[in-house]
């Protein structure tokens, strides 16, 4: 069967030049099964069919008990490159393709000796030792720590050093797998001295190096704050913002994240990165063609927006308000969200602010993506949004109200299928609003399905605006409010009781009685024990 | 013996009579010298008291008039402060229709900003339809290049150029108007030849000209001894340069800080339960009271109410130190200095 395998495999890899020189490796090796086993496991990639890569997977994992590792070994410290280049990449791939590879290779002591022999080794070494790194640290922390610890860092830095450009970009993806655990990972990154050594990466002409860097600049920032202001200080911001400009659109979505990830911290942060003038160039890449782009630029102006009044303010007043608007209705999904808590953000900050976002045109596309979208999250944070531009004065209520969202909002507070936290948003928007929303047409569908707890405010404010204005008096009893409103059973002496008094006083004694609940039976047992005077 | 004896009574009864009388007399004197003195006392007294009184009701007077200029002076600050902060808030701080214009020019520079980004959208989709065209044409030709054989003579026609057709078919032309490709091994295509910098979107971006059109050139002087224009604009249009006092209300810090905890709290505050995972664990942790209440001497005296420490066991005599010198003096005048007149009584 393993023979049936081999020759299988073989068939397709006709034109691969690596099996020049196993031909020739295979005399100088002591065991042929070696052999194959390095010749299969540069396969990994090539065979694109499922039946082989079941196999494979069979293969794999009946490897893992026949010692992989040593055999491969051995072959790294031959003496001709090629075979050693040739055993890097086969144990990168091996690395690559699931974490208990990985962690066999870390188990064979394979990671001094590659460290060791980076230095004085050519390029194609030099690459493949790089992915072989990467391939292990992508799996897991426990791993990264191990690459860490067998001094892999300062070898990583020095490839950064190096003249060929494809040496330094797998040396920067090996990094940036490593930083991307967690912030102590970073910190030893930070520690090797690679910093400087990206900012220069991302000034060459190559444009997937550029990516590379600028993604591994991404993870190390979005730690902490100190790790962002050790990749601010290195001067990195000023060649980020040159690189929105880039027409290649997953160059865009790298520096756009690494730029979201630096400004997310802290407000200084955000305004060194306001400072880089990325307004209003960063306006256009939220209408790019490419959904990442145009959600990592919506990420980026979220977290400016975030921090302070003033930012919210600089955004608004160079239009990014609209333009992060006509970004929300154009896209669909996960790619909104950003946009969406942008929205919540400027509108949370201050009154006038919240006016601007009304003003702009903001609150249909939020009620648009409530009721459109699918993902509880996106539902829960339109909520939030929304409650956070209704929340301020009567008029922002009114704006809210008008675009016929509460009952919305109120359907998804009922709705047993919608997740918690959905539930506690939506009942949260519907409290601030409710609690300055003077829109009496706005409040009436809601009286007939609200559940106690926003009843209260319901009725609490029917109770202050019915006083006052006797065409709402009017309304009220004709569409049917003031029979709802007495079939209400409230506790004496709550406040619930008390707004349904208020409301009562506004209207004469009759009219009260009779709507009250029963009025029909008390009519009739008059009519019952009434006795006509012939 | 019966006549002395008689006499003898006689005298008793004299004597007894005279004592009464006497007593009589005495008392009614000292009687009477007393109801004088009860008299002299009662004026002495009524005289001491209405002098007091005067005095007490002149304070009360005076005290009365002052707390009614006081209200009157209230009363008209409070007419003027009330003027002043309605000015006041209406212009600088709540300024209805400066942020009805600022509203406005939002939604203007939101226009402008959509349109470009309109514009710019347009043209990169532009550009992208350019650019495949191109590339097929480019294939197209390279395909005739290398198929140039296919090209028809005067005898034999070729492929593209059917007798039955009215007109040769495009190729066909192409062909005619193509070099034959030479077996020269084609150099790589550099893969970054299609991030060119001259496609136009990529070198400006979309400018928001928002920038105010000038003032027109060339106005007349007027005539006359004005004063100069500029100086008389700067002059009325002054802006407002209010002491800090003014800027700030009564309760300024408190209420800042408050304003800015709360803003801070509805601006940050997304989740109201944060998720907690292994909450449990936390449970058994035992409380940790602070050194205030775990001490057990309570509020600590030093420092607040003594700055000594005595420790009575040291001491070689019984006594503790005999103080040399007098109280601070500086510390007797405190709330002794100024007058009372301006305090409220």
């Amino acid at each position: 069967m393993y023979q049936q395998v081999l020759e299988v495999l073989r068939c397709c890899k006709e034109r691969n030049t690596q099996f020049d020189e196993d031909v020739k490796v295979m005399p100088m090796v002591k065991t042929p099964q070696a052999v194959d086993l390095a010749e299969e496991s540069e396969m990994i990639d090539c065979t694109l069919m499922q039946r082989k890569k079941l196999i494979i997977e069979e293969l794999f994992s009946s490897w893992n008990n026949t010692g992989v590792m040593s055999l491969l070994r051995p072959l790294l410290l031959d003496v001709v490159p090629t075979i050693q280049q040739t055993a890097a990449l086969a144990l990168g791939r091996l690395a690559n393709y699931n974490d208990a590879l990985a962690e066999a290779v870390v188990k064979g002591n394979i990671l001094p000796h590659l460290v060791c022999s980076l230095s004085e080794q050519n390029r194609f070494y030099k690459k493949a030792a790089a992915f072989v790194l990467r391939a292990v640290g992508k799996h897991s922390p426990q791993l990264a720590q191990a690459i860490v610890q067998c001094g892999a860092l300062e070898m990583l830095v020095v490839c950064l050093e190096d003249f060929d450009p494809g040496v330094k970009e797998a040396a920067s993806w090996a990094l940036g797998y490593i930083a991307r655990h967690n912030s102590e990972l970073s910190q030893a990154v930070v520690d090797a001295g690679a910093v400087p050594l990206l900012v220069l990466c991302i000034q060459e002409p190559e444009i997937a190096l550029k990516r590379i860097a600028a993604s591994t600049l991404s993870d190390i920032s979005k730690h902490s704050p100190e790790l962002a202001q050790t990749v601010v200080d290195a001067g990195a911001i000023a060649h980020l913002a040159q690189m929105i400009l880039n027409p290649d659109a997953k160059l865009k979505r790298q520096v756009l994240s690494a730029l979201s990830q630096i400004a997310k911290h802290s407000v200084d942060l955000a305004e060194l990165v306001v400072e880089a003038e990325i307004f209003p160039v960063v306006l256009t890449c939220l209408k790019d063609s490419d959904e990442y782009v145009k959600k990592n630029g919506a990420t980026l102006i979220r977290e400016i927006a975030k921090h302070t009044p003033e930012l919210s303010q600089l955004i608004v007043n160079a239009g990014g308000v609209a333009a992060v608007i006509d970004c929300i209705g154009s896209c669909r999904g996960t790619v909104r969200l950003p946009g969406i808590m942008m929205l919540g953000y400027v509108a949370a900050h201050s009154e006038n602010l919240s006016m601007a976002v009304i003003v702009s045109k903001g609150v249909p596309p939020l009620c648009a993506s409530l009721v459109e979208e699918h993902e509880d999250h996106i539902k829960a944070a339109a909520a939030w949004a929304l409650g956070q531009v209704g929340r301020h004065t009567p008029e922002h209520a009114r704006a809210v109200a008008v675009a016929n969202v509460l009952p919305t909002l109120l359907a998804m507070y009922m709705d047993t299928r919608s997740s918690e936290d959905l539930q506690m948003k939506t009942k949260k928007a519907l409290k601030n609003i409710l609690q300055k929303c003077t829109y009496l047409p706005a409040l009436e569908p809601l009286l007939h399905d609200a559940p106690p707890n926003i009843m209260k405010h319901i009725v609490g404010q029917f109770s202050k605006v019915l006083p006052h204005d006797s065409k709402a008096r009017r309304l009220f009893v004709t569409t049917g409010g003031l029979k709802k409103v007495q079939e209400i059973k409230a506790e004496p002496g709550s406040l619930l009781q008390e707004y349904i008094n208020t409301i009562n006083n506004c209207y004469p004694e009759e009219i009260v009685r009779y709507y009250s609940p029963g009025y029909s039976e008390i009519l009739l047992e008059r009519v019952e024990n009434y006795h006509p005077v012939i | 013996f019966y006549i002395f004896r008689s006499v003898d009574e006689d005298r008793k009864i004299e004597y007894k009579a005279a004592i009464k009388i006497q007593s009589w007399f005495r008392g009614c004197r000292v009687r009477a010298y007393l109801r004088y003195l009860n008299t002299m006392v009662i004026i002495i007294q009524k005289w001491w008291r209405g002098y007091r009184s005067r005095r007490y009701f002149r304070k009360m007077v005076e005290t009365a008039y002052f707390i009614m200029k006081m209200n009157f002076y209230n009363e008209m600050a409070v007419r003027i402060q009330k003027r002043w902060r309605g000015y006041y808030i209406r212009k600088y701080i709540h300024n209805y229709y400066a942020l009805k214009k600022y509203l406005e020019a939002i939604s203007v520079n939101n226009e402008i900003v959509r349109n470009e980004l309109q514009e710019y959208a347009e043209m990169k989709e532009n550009e992208e339809k350019r650019k495949d065209l191109e590339k097929k044409e480019k294939e197209k030709e390279y395909q005739a290049r290398k198929m140039h054989y296919l090209l028809s003579t005067e005898q034999i026609a070729g492929i593209y150029n059917s007798p039955f057709r009215k007109s040769p078919d495009p190729m066909e032309l192409l062909l005619r108007n193509s070099k034959p490709l030479s077996h020269r091994r084609q150099q790589v295509k550099s893969p970054f030849s299609c991030e060119v910098y001259d496609w136009p979107t990529c070198k400006r971006p979309p400018i928001f000209s928002t920038a105010q059109p000038l003032p027109p050139i060339g106005r007349q002087k007027p005539q006359g001894p004005f004063r100069d224009t500029a100086e008389v604009l700067q002059q009325r249009y002054k802006p407002l340069e209010p002491t800090l006092r003014v800027a700030a209300s009564i309760n300024s810090p408190l209420e800042k800080a408050r304003e800015e905890m709360k803003k801070e709290e509805r601006r940050n505050r997304i989740h109201d339960n944060e998720f907690l995972p292994f909450s449990s664990y936390h449970k058994n942790e035992k409380y940790d009271p602070s050194i205030h209440r775990s001490g057990k001497y309570g509020q600590e005296i030093y420092g607040i109410k003594q700055f000594r420490e005595v420790q009575p066991q040291k001491w070689v005599a019984n006594k503790d130190f005999q103080t040399v010198l007098p109280s601070i003096v500086l510390f007797e005048k405190f709330g002794k200095t100024y007058s009372r007149a301006g305090q409220i009584v």
